[in-house]
């Protein structure tokens, strides 16, 4: 057998973390600041001074996998569990702080759709710009251009400046581009959640190509389902450390089990309740649209918040209030789901165990971790109150739809919202 | 191909990459052009006229003040040293601010990074090449020939282009790492205007503070400028010429070392 394609060996990645400083870039002036005040300090309290507050962070620690030919390596793990900063060192946009990577071929990656594109060029200035800043000479761009075009199907804006396409074509054209790079080893982030479902199916169909030409792939991605449909070995990522590394399944298999407690958060033993318990909290799952488990939710992305009841009179109830606070992690209300809002307090639950499922197209929350609180009523009369009840986690999506991710420090909430221009 | 890495290796292949994304550096010079030019009404008319209304707010200072005029027509004396100066304080700006306009390309897509503040000194040069005709279309409209000094133009060319390179790498890299430097560059270029001979001669200057004056590598280049474009008719000083060359050579190898040296950390602090 041959020499693995990709082989990482005890990759680590530590990032220093300064505290009390809001800002990610430093100021001349605080470094100078700082340097004044020093001495003086050193003067007052008889000491030298103390290392400022900075804090070693290992964003990945003993990272050691390989890849072999034509293999499709899923990643997966949760938010922060290095995969991003993996696939940055892969694609050398950052270094290693230890370590070694070996790439025996030539690396294309792909973290973002449309990286460079400038909207005031034309459909077809930009597909040369982009495809020059992926690594493609302008002899491949010019001999690929008539294919790349087709497969966005942009033909009629070629000579339209990107920032009168529509989201989805603008997607398109990016993905298009990318699609058409031909390196052996391809690294790809998330780039599939964007775009329509047609399109995803066009973009998987087109992986899927790639991974079949024998072509070695490394591919990142929450969508379980796309990761289990398209890779043949996944490595889970956990704590920037590899928790399991083998057959997509099994790899899945472990993720989703990691993440049960999110997946199914049960308050079966939970005294820390309020109520008269006529009615009572079972358990909570965060679920996708076709309601299988989620291990968190994904901004943008449809879910159903599926929360089980228990009925304990013995007999219906009528008129149950349910609502579902929901706190970030600085403590804030966020928003609340309730039934006096969507279509209204049910008339009638009946006895035993029943489901409610709070349905939530495109999902407004931004990344982040959150906190639920659990509230129902029947009759006007409290029956259980759960403060807070359990959290749960949403992960970075194509929320609007262009690529472009809202991320943790856009604010407390995305907002729907068109921007023109008049001159 | 085999690509290793590893802590402090990324220079292994680096010049290399370098040419292999030589195209890179065309398209991104390219696109701030394209921009610029689809974004503003008059476009290339602003190449012009920058150097057009410097020229002439200095050339009415020199009346008003009454600087001897010599055997040169003043607006050419100082159009000819508006043309290298202005090159400069355009490269310095745009390439000291080049990374920074970058971030997206920088956190995600690897390329030699030195590319983005070339890149930006070449967008400069067009715009530079553009006031050379301005330049010629004033010396036709003052019957002024050129002398065989003409040919040494490219050499002062290449300076100011090396000079601002070296030092807009070394801002560029300082402007990741210190925002405070965006601020520093317009004042640099403020003051520059004043200490550079651009109103003035270098022949105004007394001699005792010649030392002084020529730490200025502006000095030497823009007196290079107006000796080969104004046929000899100028004297310039082989003393600032040989600072001009030596500073110019110490900004660019100072610049390249240490925007390399900083350059592995871009995406992580940017």
């Amino acid at each position: 057998m041959s020499a693995p394609l990709i082989s990482v060996d005890g990759l680590g990645k530590r990032y220093r973390i300064r505290h009390e400083q809001a800002q990610r870039y430093t100021a001349l002036r605080d470094v100078i600041a700082q340097k004044a005040a020093a001495p003086l300090r050193w003067f007052r309290s008889g000491a030298p001074p103390a290392a400022p507050a900075e804090e070693d962070f290992w964003a990945l620690k003993d990272v050691a996998f390989t890849v072999r030919e034509g293999e499709v390596l899923g990643i997966i793990g949760r938010n922060g569990a290095g995969k991003s900063t993996l696939l940055k060192i892969l694609s050398r946009i950052t270094e290693p702080t230890e370590g070694r990577v070996v790439l025996r071929g030539r690396a294309a990656s792909l973290l973002e759709v449309g990286t460079g594109f400038h909207p005031e060029l034309t459909g077809r200035e930009n597909i040369f710009l982009n495809g020059s800043i992926l690594g493609m000479s302008r002899a491949e761009i010019t001999a690929k251009f008539d294919e790349i075009v087709a497969f966005a199907g942009t033909e009629r804006f070629l000579d339209t400046p990107v920032k009168r396409y529509s989201s989805g074509m603008y997607v398109r054209l990016a993905f298009a581009v990318a699609a058409h790079l031909e390196p052996e080893i391809l690294i790809i982030d998330e780039v599939l959640a964007v775009g329509d479902a047609e399109f995803q199916q066009k973009c998987l169909g087109k992986m899927g190509e790639v991974a079949r030409s024998g072509r070695t792939v490394l591919f990142v991605s929450h969508q379980l389902a796309t990761v289990e449909n398209l890779c043949h070995t996944g490595l889970l990522l956990d704590g920037g450390r590899v928790q399991t590394i083998g057959a997509v399944r099994d790899v899945i298999a472990a993720y989703s089990a990691g993440s049960a407690p999110l997946t199914r958060e049960s308050f079966a033993t939970r005294a820390d309740r309020r109520g008269n318990g006529a009615i009572r909290f079972v358990d909570a799952a965060v679920l996708d649209a076709e309601k299988r488990p989620r291990g968190a939710f994904v901004s943008g992305a449809s879910s159903v918040f599926e929360l089980r009841l228990q009925n304990t009179t013995g007999e219906p109830v009528r008129a149950v209030h349910v609502s579902v606070g929901i706190e970030n992690a600085m403590g804030q209300r966020v928003t609340t789901w309730s039934t006096s809002y969507a279509g209204g307090d049910f008339r009638s639950v009946p006895s035993g165990e029943f489901v409610v499922d709070i349905h939530l197209p495109r999902l407004a929350l931004l990344p982040g971790s959150y906190q639920y609180y659990l509230f129902t009523t029947v009759n006007g009369d409290v029956a259980d109150w759960l403060l807070p009840a359990g959290s749960f986690e949403v992960e970075a999506g194509d929320y609007y739809g262009t690529g472009q991710l809202p991320g943790p420090r856009d604010g407390i909430f995305i907002s729907d919202h068109a921007i023109t221009l008049t001159h | 191909m085999h690509l290793v890495i590893e802590p402090g290796l990324a220079s292994a292949n680096y010049w290399r990459d370098l040419w292999r994304y030589r195209e890179l550096l065309y398209f991104l010079a390219w696109r701030d052009l394209a921009v610029r030019y689809k974004q503003t009404a008059i476009g290339v008319v602003w190449a012009l006229l920058r150097p057009a209304l410097t020229m002439v707010v200095f050339v009415l200072f020199r009346r008003l003040v009454g600087i001897d005029r010599g055997g040169v027509p003043d607006a050419l004396l100082v159009l000819a040293a508006v043309l290298p100066w202005q090159f400069f304080a355009n490269a310095l700006s745009e390439s000291s601010a080049s990374l920074i306009n970058n971030t997206n390309l920088i956190s995600k897509v690897y390329f030699p990074r030195l590319i983005v503040p070339i890149a930006a000194v070449f967008t400069a040069f067009v715009d530079f090449l553009i006031t050379v005709g301005l330049l010629a279309v004033v010396m036709a409209w003052q019957g002024f020939a050129p002398g065989w000094t003409l040919l040494a133009l490219p050499l002062f060319v290449a300076l100011t282009f090396v000079l601002s390179t070296g030092l807009g790498l070394f801002l560029a890299a300082l402007n990741v790492e210190y925002r405070d430097f965006r601020y520093v560059v317009p004042f640099v270029i403020q003051v520059g205007l004043f200490i550079s001979p651009i109103a003035f001669s270098s022949a105004n200057v007394p001699e005792r503070w010649h030392g002084l004056y020529f730490l200025n590598p502006m000095v030497g280049i823009i007196d290079g400028f107006r000796w080969s474009i104004l046929g000899g008719r100028t004297p310039i000083d082989p003393a600032s010429l040989g600072s001009s060359i030596a500073i110019t050579a110490a900004a660019a190898v100072a610049g390249v070392w240490y925007f390399r040296r900083m350059e592995r950390h871009f995406a992580d602090v940017i």
